[in-house]
């Protein structure tokens, strides 16, 4: 168990996760009705997107503007999934073509196209949620990074992937649902996910699902390969005259915080019951990056605690100041990056110990020594 | 080919838009060599270290170490080949600890999945004490990088070098910006290194130069002037002008 613990980043990280565990799956399902909850878990698919994002730009210093790519990819695979369960030929008798998702029918498609045909199966959509974004984001990668494309370049080229695929989805109407999405989803294998119960117990498992992340987040940050992820940020040189292959672990991340952006997705159209290309385009995948910015993009569970909060704070918001939400978003965005670059994480980190060693001292306890082999310096 | 040469460089040639930064270099280093490199401004030093190391590719010639030709080998295959190289600023990862800047370096989980399940051996940790004694930092392990003085980040990244156990080890002015005493220990530290790999020393600094090197080449506008002991190129009449002179 103690092996274990270290393995996964010491006990402070455990400690973490427990009270974001009680947090999210004690407290919050206690003090909120459905509907909040069911809003929270939406909140809580943007955070897969920005734990990713923590590998990737705050350790392994690659800005990716385009994470809704593969949030989308995520979300629409889950969604074609359903759509197909919810188009049975009885549920669909008044179309030209029964059995075929009705925007498809509305736009005179009278055969489900070929790449509609795997999403038949649940098992072969659990596995493109995955497979899909993951081999996407590797070619990505590796046409980019093999060329040491880097830096600012492929912020710009993994935006300009964002809009290419949402002019792409509004543009094939027929076949993707445009610019309305996919929507009208009912059930997942004969189960109504609209209920109250569904949307609870939907809730959960994305909250699992997250943890999970989490723990794989800190697992890899703990190991070589997270320092590694540190020294290519700052000096890639250096790794790279060191006899690493720097283009391989940088695909690596990649695909990593891709995979991770697309089980947000699917959990998104889950919860919220449909998806359509405004939650993948070029202003949802800044906004990603906001999210853990604000978070903090060192910390996972920052980031985490990040895309939440600013979500949530985004419907609040919005909702009663609709002009004014983006000029917020983009001050807050602003204000992080001048004045706690670290974000949220961040601030704890620096005031949190003062605090903490302050409330030792009145309990006359003494800090616990660590191992001086695994100790980080503060970042 | 005479197998007793380590590196064996013939014909080499590099052009920037026109401009041959070496031209037509011929350059032998022998196992177990201390070869100092020394010569004016935009003579072609760091370039040769570069097209050695592959940072730079070469538009002409061979480069061969250990009867194995390096021109088209990728960076990282170079390096697994046995060739190490400190820049000439210091690049020590500031944000790690001086332990976990070793530990980095060491060869041996060097591809994604091999450093996914790194676990730390008793001989890794003994092996970067020892490293860490050999470049005076053993009282540093814990602290971060960034906090070294200037010749500790030299020395550091020297270290990051010899845990690879290079055969071959190219330093880019090691000493320039050190302290006397600081500089007094780092020629200490280049005469024990030598012992078991042949080290190449760019240096500015003559005196530096004597009290470490045997045999010393001169560069000039990309090409070799002089190559002999240090005293016989000191007296060199075309060293003198090109180089010592001023």
């Amino acid at each position: 168990m103690k092996a274990m613990i270290t393995a996964f980043g010491g006990r402070i990280t455990f400690i973490q996760l427990a009270v974001i565990a009680a947090l999210l799956m004690v407290l919050l399902p206690a003090i909120t009705d459905i509907y909040r909850l069911n809003l929270f878990g939406k909140y809580l698919t943007y955070a897969f997107v920005a734990v990713g994002l923590v590998l990737c730009w705050g350790h392994g210093g690659i800005l990716s503007l385009g994470q809704g790519i593969f949030f989308g990819l995520g979300g629409y695979c889950m969604a074609m999934f359903l759509k197909l369960e919810a188009s049975t030929p009885e549920a669909t008798a008044s179309q030209t073509t029964p059995g075929i998702p009705d925007f498809m029918d509305w736009n005179r498609v009278t055969e489900l196209p070929w790449f509609w045909e795997p999403f038949n199966s649940f098992t072969l959509t659990l596995m493109a949620i995955v497979v899909i974004p993951a081999v996407f984001a590797w070619l990505i990668g590796y046409a980019m990074f093999k060329r040491r494309v880097g830096g600012v370049y492929f912020a710009i080229i993994t935006q300009a992937i964002a809009v290419i695929m949402t002019i792409l989805i509004v543009g094939q109407q027929g076949y993707t649902g445009g610019i309305n999405g996919i929507t009208d989803l009912r059930t997942l294998l004969g189960w109504d996910i609209r209920t109250d119960s569904a949307r609870t117990i939907l809730y959960y498992a994305c909250c699992v699902a997250l943890l999970l992340c989490l723990l794989a987040s800190r697992y890899l940050l703990e190991s070589r390969f997270g320092r590694l992820l540190i020294a290519m940020r700052d000096q890639e040189d250096r790794v790279r005259f060191s006899g690493y292959d720097v283009a391989n672990m940088k695909v690596f991340v990649f695909v990593v915080a891709s995979v991770f952006a697309a089980i947000g997705g699917a959990f998104f159209t889950l919860q919220v019951g449909f998806m359509s290309p405004t939650f993948i385009g070029a202003v949802a995948s800044i906004e990603m990056v906001v999210f853990c910015a604000v978070g903090g993009r060192l910390s996972v569970v920052g980031a985490a605690v990040g895309a939440f909060m600013v979500s949530w704070s985004k419907t609040t918001l919005s909702e009663t100041f609709p002009q004014l939400w983006p000029v917020l978003l983009g001050a807050l965005f602003i204000a992080v990056v001048m004045f706690f670059p670290r974000g949220l994480a961040g601030l704890v980190s620096d005031y949190a110990p003062q605090a903490l060693s302050k409330w030792r001292r009145q309990a006359g306890r003494t800090p616990p020594s660590g191992d001086p082999a695994a100790e980080e310096p503060s970042r | 080919m005479n197998n007793a040469m380590l590196l064996e460089i013939e014909d080499l040639e590099v052009s920037f838009d026109g401009f041959k930064a070496i031209d037509g270099l011929n350059f032998y280093v022998e196992r177990h060599e201390l070869r100092v490199v020394i010569g004016p401004n935009g003579a072609g030093k760091t370039t040769l270290l570069d097209l050695i190391c592959g940072k730079t590719r070469a538009t002409g010639g061979r480069i061969t170490f250990n009867n194995r030709e390096l021109t088209r080998l990728a960076e990282h295959r170079i390096v697994q080949a046995g060739v190490g190289r400190k820049f000439q600023t210091p690049s020590v990862y500031e944000n790690l600890t001086v332990y976990q800047n070793l530990e980095l370096s060491s060869p041996g989980a060097r591809s994604v999945l091999s450093s996914l399940f790194f676990r730390r051996t008793p001989e890794l940790r003994s092996r970067i004490d020892e490293i860490a004694r050999t470049i005076y930092l053993s009282d540093q392990l814990t602290i971060s990088a960034g906090l070294l003085s200037h010749g500790q980040k030299q020395w550091l990244e020297i270290g990051m070098l010899l845990i690879q156990d290079p055969q071959l080890l190219m330093l880019d002015e090691p000493v320039a910006g050190m302290s006397v005493p600081e500089r007094e220990a780092t020629a200490a530290l280049l005469n024990r290194i030598r012992e078991n790999r042949a080290v190449i020393v760019i240096e500015h600094d003559m005196d530096f130069v004597k009290e470490i090197g045997r045999k010393v080449t001169v560069l000039h506008q990309g090409r070799i002037i002089a190559e002999g002991p240090v005293e016989k190129v000191a007296a060199d009449e075309r060293v003198i002008e090109v180089y010592l002179g001023h």
